[in-house]
């Protein structure tokens, strides 16, 4: 591949949400001020920028991505989930989101949007979690609103119902 | 906390990053997973000129065991290492460990050797290839070579790999049916380790490697010592680490550490000797 050189500003392609989406880049540009500032994806947050927080994790070709830790130019040709994928239609939350709303699992809301994301690849990934399993992936992200205490209780609510909805399919 | 600028090369093949390499030595970064490095770029602890991007060449991702070792490619994420089926039984001091080193999503994305090239003091995988006298397979647009893992590390964050190498693969003997154990001790789960304790014990013999205490990895051979013999063991090896204090421990916690966690880590790796 041609030297893609630091002053210039380099096409970038990928979907996002599946929806294909595209801008220019510098090498330098971080994927979070990506979908932020040329996208308008402003729905990732941004916290530290040393993959500490977990504000700005998204999903990446699957796997779940540090969007501060990882270069726009980088995810060319990618698929890219971030939280304004989750909803299933403008005005409905998804069933995580909305156990979220029920146990008052966010207060500033900073956080969420990374959490939102990580628990939706572990909920598939792990459809019956414990609390422990909950937690030691909740260990990724900082909230300094809520304690975790209700995230935790979202999650495991959000976990049993969309387990009991896919046995309810399966069944059908 | 943005990068300073520098070219990017997305390598279509290997031979094409090592020529980055050749041409530009210091001045050219290996980037992978990024999970280590991707965070020293936006903090401006590292400003290449050039930055070459390996995680899209098919022949670095490859993880298969070759008789005796399990050789890991430059491109084998730490979560696909993890997830694979034969680890606890080739590599249980790796399973072990594993499931310490960052979180989810950073294990997710960061590489095994990408970890090793960082040599963080406190990571758990140089601990883990120290542990088992693994080797790290370097490579330069003319040549290649293997560097035991005991020469590989020699200081802090630093290791013997030249400018104008990179690393290709590392490999980890099988394990020889030694019980395992892993423990550590951080603030808070998957943050870097203040004492890192692997220990291997056999029929005959105990190794025990601590991270987190000197400026790199060590590992000790012991022979089969039980009670005050082995607590005075532990004390020397404690104290030949060279401890220091920093804002997370002082020197003398750390000490501690290695002869309180280091004996549990030692006696939980009896218990599971086969």
């Amino acid at each position: 591949m041609p030297r893609l050189s630091a002053e210039g500003r380099h096409a970038v392609a990928f979907t996002l949400n599946g929806r294909a989406v595209d801008g220019v880049a510098e090498p330098r540009m971080l994927l979070s001020d990506f979908l932020r500032h040329v996208i308008g994806a402003t729905g990732t947050h941004v916290g530290c920028e040393h993959g500490v927080c977990g504000a700005c994790t998204v999903e990446v070709d699957g796997m779940l991505t540090r969007a501060c830790l990882t270069l726009a130019v980088q995810v060319e040709g990618s698929a890219i989930r971030t939280v304004e994928g989750l909803a299933p239609a403008p005005d409905r939350l998804s069933v995580l989101q909305a156990a979220f709303r029920r146990h008052h699992a966010l207060q500033c809301g900073f956080c969420t949007a990374g959490i939102l994301m990580s628990l939706d690849a572990f909920l598939k990934a792990t459809p019956r979690p414990d609390e422990a399993a909950v937690r030691d992936l909740l260990s990724g992200h900082l909230c300094r609103c809520t304690g975790y205490t209700p995230i935790v209780r979202a999650a495991l609510e959000a976990a049993a119902e969309l387990s009991a909805t896919q046995e309810e399919t399966a069944h059908a | 906390m943005k990068p300073a600028p520098f070219d990017f090369v997305r390598a279509a093949s290997l031979d094409e990053a090592l020529g980055v390499l050749k041409a530009e030595g210091s001045d050219a970064r290996v980037i992978a997973g990024g999970q280590s490095f991707m965070a020293m770029l936006n903090m401006r602890l590292a400003r290449p000129k050039v930055l070459v991007d390996i995680m899209r060449l098919p022949e670095l991702a490859t993880l298969a065991q070759a008789r005796d070792e399990v050789v890991v490619g430059a491109g084998v994420r730490q979560a696909q290492l993890l997830a694979w089926p034969d680890l606890p039984r080739a590599l249980p001091l790796i399973a072990k460990a594993l499931p310490y080193t960052g979180h989810v999503q950073t294990r997710s994305r960061g590489t095994v050797c990408g970890s090793i090239a960082h040599a963080d003091p406190s990571a758990e995988l140089p601990l883990c290839l120290v542990a088992l006298n693994g080797h790290v397979h370097l490579a330069t647009a003319k040549a290649r070579r293997k560097v035991a893992a005991a020469d590989f590390f020699t200081g802090m964050m630093a290791t013997a790999k030249a400018d104008d190498e990179m690393i290709e693969a590392v490999s980890f003997p099988v394990a020889g049916g030694a019980g395992t154990a892993f423990r550590e001790i951080a603030r808070r789960h998957g943050d870097f380790a203040i004492v890192a304790c692997g220990a291997l014990v056999s029929g005959t013999a105990i190794r025990l490697a601590i991270g987190g205490v000197a400026d790199m990895p060590a590992a000790r051979d012991f022979p089969l010592l039980e009670g005050s013999a082995l607590d005075d063991a532990l004390n020397a090896f404690a104290y030949e680490l060279d401890a220091r204090d920093d804002v997370h421990a002082s020197a003398r916690y750390r000490r501690e550490l290695v002869r309180r966690i280091g004996r549990a880590t030692i006696e939980e790796a009896l218990k599971c000797r086969a």
